[in-house]
């Protein structure tokens, strides 16, 4: 749970993206997708000030967030990773990729590892079908993802911490 | 109403286009324009990679020749694609471009002389040096009119459409009068090509008729289809098309606002519109008074958030009004009561296209394309087992024969067909012996399939029809809005019988219970997604029921795809050799070698059956193979 200090804080950065909108019911999703833009989730302190923003019901925020695939509401891991699953992904084993994904970090989809560092998900169709299967690696395409991409994208991302972390110290 | 102020609109515009013109023609001056194909398929195969490389080499050799970011040409299975235009010589389009190739075509052909044919896709122009396109088989087939800038002109860069001859059209609409374009997109019989097919014209009549005040345009580009891709390509390639057709449409049925609706999954596509969007505003294309006239429209975009269900057009409207995107009952339609109450034309993205080509040619040039009861061309999105995957536009009444074979360039490895996934989780899948189906909306509605917005997944033997139909359940219950019981619970049932198939655990009885399910929820829901969604169980059933029977009757995937009911084995008589290629790529560690004997063993224990073994084995010797059922495996 997010202590008091964290809450304030929360409802501090939402009430200053909101004094960029105007307080229409037509700007509800524009409203919380930029919110999730910034936070990188909704957390339940922002949905309630955007209630409070639009003057509607909780329940009316909370169900349009729960009706989007688009909104989250856990906190994102550092890198993204969304499996496309769409017709051609699916029939060029998109779905043999999803469970090499959920075997290497160990996570389900719409979870995030432990350590924050990736959050797996799935996506309908980025309309790449050319490249499939397709990842999209934190907002980039990448085609034909087969298991052992999987884990050549892993070691990369392996690597570039290692890189980091040498230059630290 | 009043005439719009003439000619002071055309003069306006005159001025515009001039300028257009002529950084257009600055361009072509240049020592050689570079055009580099960046849509997110060229993006997703490294062409933003290539367009560095470009900039920096032309850098290190102090050329200043412009590198422009184009749309997709199409040729997908091509990218990255660069296109470089050299006087002297014929725009040639390059292939498979990556880096490497990139500083060898400064070096070599802008530097020197030396076109580097082994890179050549093709060229744009008819010459002596290089094929060009026109001259591919599957140039007979194609007829390019709202694809025929993608990939040509910048989609940043508003003169470049300009120059080609955009918004031309606009200002002819505006010194006609509404009811006169309405009359002419009526006599050109287009039909909305978001997927039902409805009479445009009779659409915007009836918004243009019905009371209230303001009226909305709409334009639907919440490409949702999986498997689809024509709408994002022409929004990262041509997004003024789809502005032009909006003005149009709105000035014809007398709207003063209008809503791009995009996808949040196209985050080039939203980037892109909504600088095209900035830049018609900036010249007074759109906003108050356009070029000085009395007509005054504006577009605002907005970005849903990645519901299938929003792509219809009422759970649109609840989305754009901030609700969650649940359909509701029609009549009345949109175009009568749509977007807080008033009327409300909703048109896909490649209609809104079609609009400026009809205004400017003309109902009967229209007419001349395609069929009688389906005019104009068809875009269409071509994917899976294909060798040409890309977008193609073809006149309708192409047959899907044609488009597979001729333009799709068939099979690879010369595999046989086996079916072909027309209209995503709305249609369905059509055998062989529909090849020499004519492709319009009616015809393919025939067949039990679904024109869709134009996603085609070929198919070959190794795809399961079993399987096919549980995605397009599984993607059509997750997505279901849950307001009609029908469609939240019966395409529930649907996908759990199945499943149960895909495992080997379906009974002969269910078959009969999935096509009266099938008939219960397409009478009893509300919407397009569920009177469609049994659409690819029940082609499939009719064209390949022997396959579902093999599934249950004998728990054997014939196309050894489901994963419960097949298993890898390794032959050892072929496997006899000191080779560790399967060893070394398999995942988790399941294959090990014979304690006395050198051939290798998967443990079926630990194997995942992600099939790596199989593409790692090397192909002289062939030695792994998938067996079903899993009892096949030898003890």
């Amino acid at each position: 749970m997010a202590t008091t200090k964290e809450k304030t804080k929360i409802t501090e950065q939402t009430r200053r993206i909101l004094s960029r909108f105007s307080r229409k019911r037509g700007n509800l999703i524009p409203t919380l997708q930029k919110v999730q833009e910034e936070l990188g989730y909704l957390p339940r302190e922002a949905m309630l000030e955007v209630a409070r923003f639009l003057d509607i019901p909780e329940i009316d925020v909370y169900g349009v967030v729960t009706f989007y695939n688009q909104f989250r509401l856990n906190p994102p891991g550092k890198h993204s990773i969304r499996v496309c699953l769409g017709t051609a992904c699916h029939m060029k084993g998109g779905y043999i990729t999803l469970d090499a994904w959920k075997r290497r970090l160990s996570i389900d989809r719409g979870q995030t590892t432990t350590d924050r560092e990736f959050d797996l998900d799935t996506v309908a169709c980025v309309g790449c079908c050319v490249m499939a299967p397709v990842t999209v690696v934190d907002d980039k395409p990448a085609g034909q993802v087969e298991p052992t991409k999987v884990d050549g994208i892993l070691l990369s991302f392996e690597r570039e911490r290692k890189k980091r972390g040498k230059k630290k110290r | 109403m009043k005439a719009t102020g003439l000619p002071g609109v055309a003069a306006t515009f005159q001025k515009i286009k001039k300028h257009a013109q002529a950084r257009w023609q600055e361009l072509q001056k240049a020592r050689a324009v570079i055009m580099v194909g960046s849509a997110t398929c060229g993006r997703a195969a490294g062409a933003l990679e290539v367009l560095r490389a470009f900039k920096n080499e032309l850098k290190k050799h102090n050329l200043d020749c412009p590198v422009i970011e184009v749309g997709c040409m199409g040729h997908c299975y091509a990218e990255p694609i660069v296109i470089i235009a050299k006087p002297g010589y014929p725009s040639i389009v390059y292939q498979r471009v990556n880096p490497v190739i990139a500083q060898r075509l400064v070096r070599e052909f802008i530097l020197g002389d030396n076109p580097c044919l082994e890179f050549v896709l093709g060229a744009l122009e008819e010459n002596k040096l290089v094929p060009g396109l026109a001259d591919f088989p599957r140039a007979q087939f194609e007829q390019k009119v709202i694809l025929k800038n993608c990939g040509h002109i910048d989609p940043e860069d508003i003169d470049h459409y300009i120059a080609s001859g955009g918004y031309s059209a606009l200002v002819k609409a505006l010194q006609l009068k509404p009811e006169q374009i309405i009359n002419e997109v009526k006599k050109s019989g287009l039909r909305g090509r978001g997927g039902a097919g409805f009479a445009t014209g009779e659409k915007w009549a009836t918004c243009r008729h019905a009371p209230g005040k303001p009226r909305y345009v709409i334009c639907n580009g919440d490409e949702g289809d999986p498997g689809a891709f024509m709408d994002r390509a022409i929004l990262e390639s041509d997004p003024h098309s789809v502005i032009e057709g909006m003005l149009i449409a709105g000035y014809a049925v007398g709207a003063g606002h209008g809503y791009i609706y995009v996808r949040a999954e196209y985050p080039l596509a939203v980037q892109r519109t909504r600088l095209a969007l900035s830049q018609a505003r900036k010249l007074n294309l759109l906003g108050k008074n356009i070029l000085g006239g009395d007509f005054s429209f504006d577009i605002k975009l907005f970005q849903g958030s990645g519901a299938f269900v929003c792509g219809e057009e009422t759970a649109l409207i609840a989305s754009l009004e901030g609700q969650a995107g649940t359909p509701s009952h029609r009549p009345p339609y949109p175009a009568v009561s749509g977007l807080e109450g008033k009327p409300t034309l909703i048109n896909n993205v490649k209609t809104l296209a079609f609009i400026r080509h009809i205004v400017d040619k003309g109902a009967k040039w229209f007419t001349g394309i395609g069929t009688k009861n389906s005019p104009g061309t068809a875009v269409f999105a071509l994917a899976g087992k294909v060798v040409n995957t890309g977008l193609t536009e073809v006149p309708m009444g192409t047959t899907l024969r044609q488009v597979i074979f001729d333009v799709g360039s068939g099979i690879p490895g010369g595999k046989p067909f086996k079916a072909v996934q027309i209209g995503g989780p709305s249609g369905g899948c059509l055998p062989e012996s529909a090849l020499d189906l004519p492709i319009d909306f009616d015809s393919l509605a025939k067949a039990g399939a679904m024109m869709g917005s134009g996603g085609m997944i070929v198919l070959d033997q190794d795809d399961c029809m079993v399987e096919i139909a549980r995605y397009f359940l599984e993607f059509t219950q997750r997505e279901s809005c849950g307001k009609c019981t029908f469609c939240r619970l019966g395409t529930k049932q649907m996908l759990e019988i199945l499943s149960e198939f895909t495992r080997g655990k379906g009974k002969l009885k269910d078959l009969d219970t999935l096509t009266g399910l099938a008939e219960d929820i397409k009478a009893g829901s509300l919407c397009g997604l569920g009177r469609t969604a049994p659409n690819p169980v029940l082609t499939n059933l009719r064209y390949f029921r022997d396959e579902y029977e093999a599934h249950i009757r004998e728990g054997r995937c014939p196309a050894l795809m489901c994963q419960e009911l097949i298993a890898y084995y390794i032959i050892p008589e072929k496997c006899e050799l000191t080779c560790d290629a399967c060893v070394g790529n398999c995942t988790v560690e399941a294959i090990s070698s014979h304690p006395k004997k050198r051939y290798k063993i998967i443990d079926q224990e630990k194997c995942v059956k992600c099939g790596t073994c199989l593409t790692a084995c090397p192909p002289q010797y062939n030695a792994i193979v998938k067996l079903s059922p899993p009892t096949e495996v030898p003890k």
